[in-house]
């Protein structure tokens, strides 16, 4: 029997890839677990998948939990959710972290439910501390401090589980630190039978796409975005233009996603890429917290925006009050009739 | 790649829909602050917030929601019975429900359901749902505005003892025993068949929520629910009493039904803040920071000057 408690981190895989995300919270979970003086789980479920137990020990695990089953091969909520909350009704974990990816977020409520236990969705960062009760005049020691935006991104949360068991989070992905692999690093892999019951299949998965993303938006030297204040999805070529022009990408805010303006792979921000570009151009982009969390490390910003009171202006370096329709067109000349200026120079 | 413009769906294969039988389904909505538009007057310069100015809305994906189960209903035959739990003002969104074409609409309204968290919220849902009568279908919005934690769906069909298929864009096709839908992801797509009765949560991709329709506004007008009869009176004093105003809303399927702690028989210990495991240890509000910044008139004048910075800088090459 392993040692009781301990820091669980569910390992996300497909097709025998890690997500990269499991891999940024077993090494956070690593440093919770020094702190703490708890050891590392990692939850490994698939099928053939046995040296990833490996992979996630070099991240930094103790403890390698592996369910290996043909019925897991695929990631489905049932039989992911069974196997996970039987092992962690006879284990007890003290903290249980999931990837903030669609299947994280479809797994872990499902487990949380289950296990009656306080969850908090989409963490951007975890610590360590005390939470008093001033009422019952208590204190909580060494709890987790699971830290996320809330109320549209207004304002920052800290949530705290002091009486449940595990203390469960989802946690956004690209916001912790990736661990190096340790070569040396040891630790235990231990195998788990999982027992389904016929319920567990009521659900097959028929086809799977995967859209191979030709959207380079992490490493664009230049991203430029837009927003709900883009009227239609003519209106983005504009950007894709000024883009071109600029050598860089499209990108989006969740409200023009949403608003079918422009495909979902576009979208930056708390629940799409994370982008560090050295210029970038919102317009029409008011700027909730969850799109500026995904930009706000950009060297340049120029905010577009009709409304001079957007909240995106306030991290500006250039702040431009006006229609995109019409300033947009201005850049896109002004940039073109440069590099004319230049060719006639060479 | 497919396009997720609402509406565009003419790739999928055809909707069919066979077997048919009627299909009974349930929309579980919130009334929530609009989030998604918050303009200057609502923070303020110190970075708090105004929360006073921002209208309460019915949740954007929960219309979503309520419009696929109409398009069931459309195409098979059944009913839609819109539950959503809040104070008794949430009671507009459920107007708005009726508006819209719902057959039948409960509001859960208790200070003891105050406070709760997504765990405590699934329950108090899971208990109302149960009560409501058989259902194949439960339909949620993926996520709501105010909260953004996608849970509430997925805890519910735990509790349920239900399978559940979230971030569903289509319904592809829908028998008496089983549903093929397409979930939409950051990564791709999937097309999942599954028993009924399963619980959905739907993306704002998935349709173009009809309008309410201003025959049904004009139809319902009365709509109420029973805190609300005295107002509803005093606009219309051809009701005598309460009771007949009740016994007219309820022969015309206008009253808005209130359902208490005591009336889903929910245990105290798990509603509420009482049974609401997550804690609020500490807010902080965002002060945006204050960058080195400059104003750009919308002028080419002004937009040369700012280009002709950002080449200076190496920015713009």
């Amino acid at each position: 029997m392993a040692a009781p408690n301990g820091i669980w981190v569910f390992i996300e895989q497909t097709d025998g890839k890690i997500a990269d995300v499991s891999l940024e919270l077993t090494g956070k979970a690593r440093e919770l677990a020094d702190r703490l003086g708890q050891e590392v789980v990692g939850l490994v479920f698939g099928h053939g998948v046995e040296a990833l137990a490996d992979q996630v020990i070099k991240h930094g695990a103790d403890r390698v939990l592996l369910a290996d089953h043909p019925e897991l091969a695929e990631y489905r909520t049932l039989p992911y959710a069974r196997v996970a909350i039987a092992e962690a009704r006879a284990r007890l974990p003290e903290i249980f972290l999931i990837g903030g990816t669609p299947n994280g977020r479809d797994l872990a409520p499902r487990i949380a439910s289950a296990l009656r236990c306080g969850l908090t969705a989409d963490c951007t960062d975890l610590q360590i501390g005390d939470y008093t009760i001033r009422k019952e005049n208590k204190t909580y020691a060494n709890l987790l401090y699971q830290i996320r935006p809330a109320f549209g991104g207004n304002l920052i949360a800290t949530i705290v589980n002091p009486r449940t068991r595990p203390q469960m989070a989802t946690v956004r992905e690209g916001v912790m630190r990736m661990p190096a692999a340790r070569p040396g690093r040891e630790g235990t892999i231990e195998k788990v039978v999982p027992e389904f019951e016929p319920g567990d299949f009521a659900l097959e998965v028929l086809s799977r796409q995967v859209r191979h993303s030709t959207v380079q938006l992490k490493d664009a030297p230049v991203v430029v975005s837009g927003g709900a204040g883009i009227g239609s999805a003519e209106d983005f070529a504009l950007l894709r233009d000024l883009a071109n022009l600029l050598g860089g990408e499209v990108g989006a805010s969740r409200a023009a996603v949403d608003a079918g303006l422009i495909g979902r792979e576009h979208q930056v921000g708390q629940t799409g890429t994370t982008v560090r570009p050295r210029l970038y151009i919102a317009a029409g982009i008011s700027g909730a917290i969850q799109h500026r969390a995904g930009m706000d490390q950009s060297s340049k910003i120029i905010a577009i925006n009709t409304d001079a009171s957007a909240p995106i202006f306030q991290i500006a370096h250039y702040r431009i009050v006006g229609d995109v329709a019409e300033v947009l067109p201005i850049i896109v000349k002004t940039l073109r009739e440069r590099s004319m200026d230049q060719r006639e120079h060479e | 790649m497919r396009s997720s413009r609402p509406g565009m769906t003419g790739r999928l294969p055809e909707k069919r829909m066979t077997d048919q039988r009627p299909i009974h389904s349930v929309v579980l909505v919130k009334q929530v602050p609009d989030t998604h538009n918050i303009t200057g007057d609502v923070m303020t310069k110190d970075g708090t917030m105004n929360r006073n100015a921002l209208p309460a809305i019915f949740n954007p994906e929960d219309l979503n929601a309520l419009e696929m189960a109409l398009q069931v209903r459309e195409r098979l035959g059944g009913t839609v019975t819109v539950i959503t739990m809040g104070p008794p003002k949430a009671a507009n969104v459920l107007r708005e429900a009726l508006f819209h074409g719902a057959d039948r609409v409960i509001l859960l309204t208790d200070r003891k359901f105050a406070g709760a968290d997504t765990l405590a919220t699934s329950y108090v849902l899971q208990r109302a749902v149960q009560k409501a009568g058989s259902f194949d279908l439960v339909f949620c919005g993926r996520q709501a505005i105010d909260g953004d934690t996608a849970q509430v769906g997925p805890q519910l069909a735990e509790k349920l003892g239900i399978p559940q298929i979230t971030y569903a864009e289509t319904i592809v096709d829908l028998s008496g025993d089983q549903i093929v839908a397409e979930r939409v992801l950051d990564s791709g797509s999937e097309i999942v068949r599954c028993k009924l009765p399963v619980l959905l949560t739907v993306v704002g991709s998935a349709n173009t929520p009809r309008p309410a329709s201003v025959r049904r506004r004009i139809e319902r007008k009365l709509a109420a629910a029973p805190g609300e009869y005295a107002a509803i009176r005093a606009r219309w004093p051809e009701f005598e009493s309460d009771e007949q105003l009740e016994a007219y809303l309820t022969t015309h399927g206008l009253k808005i039904e209130v359902w208490t702690a005591a009336d889903i028989g929910a245990a105290e210990e798990q509603i509420g803040l009482a049974g609401s495991p997550t804690q609020v240890h500490r807010i902080n509000f965002v002060v945006l920071e204050s960058t080195e910044s400059k104003t750009i008139p919308p002028t080419p004048e002004g937009i040369a000057a700012m280009v002709q910075e950002l080449v200076h800088e190496y920015i713009v090459g």
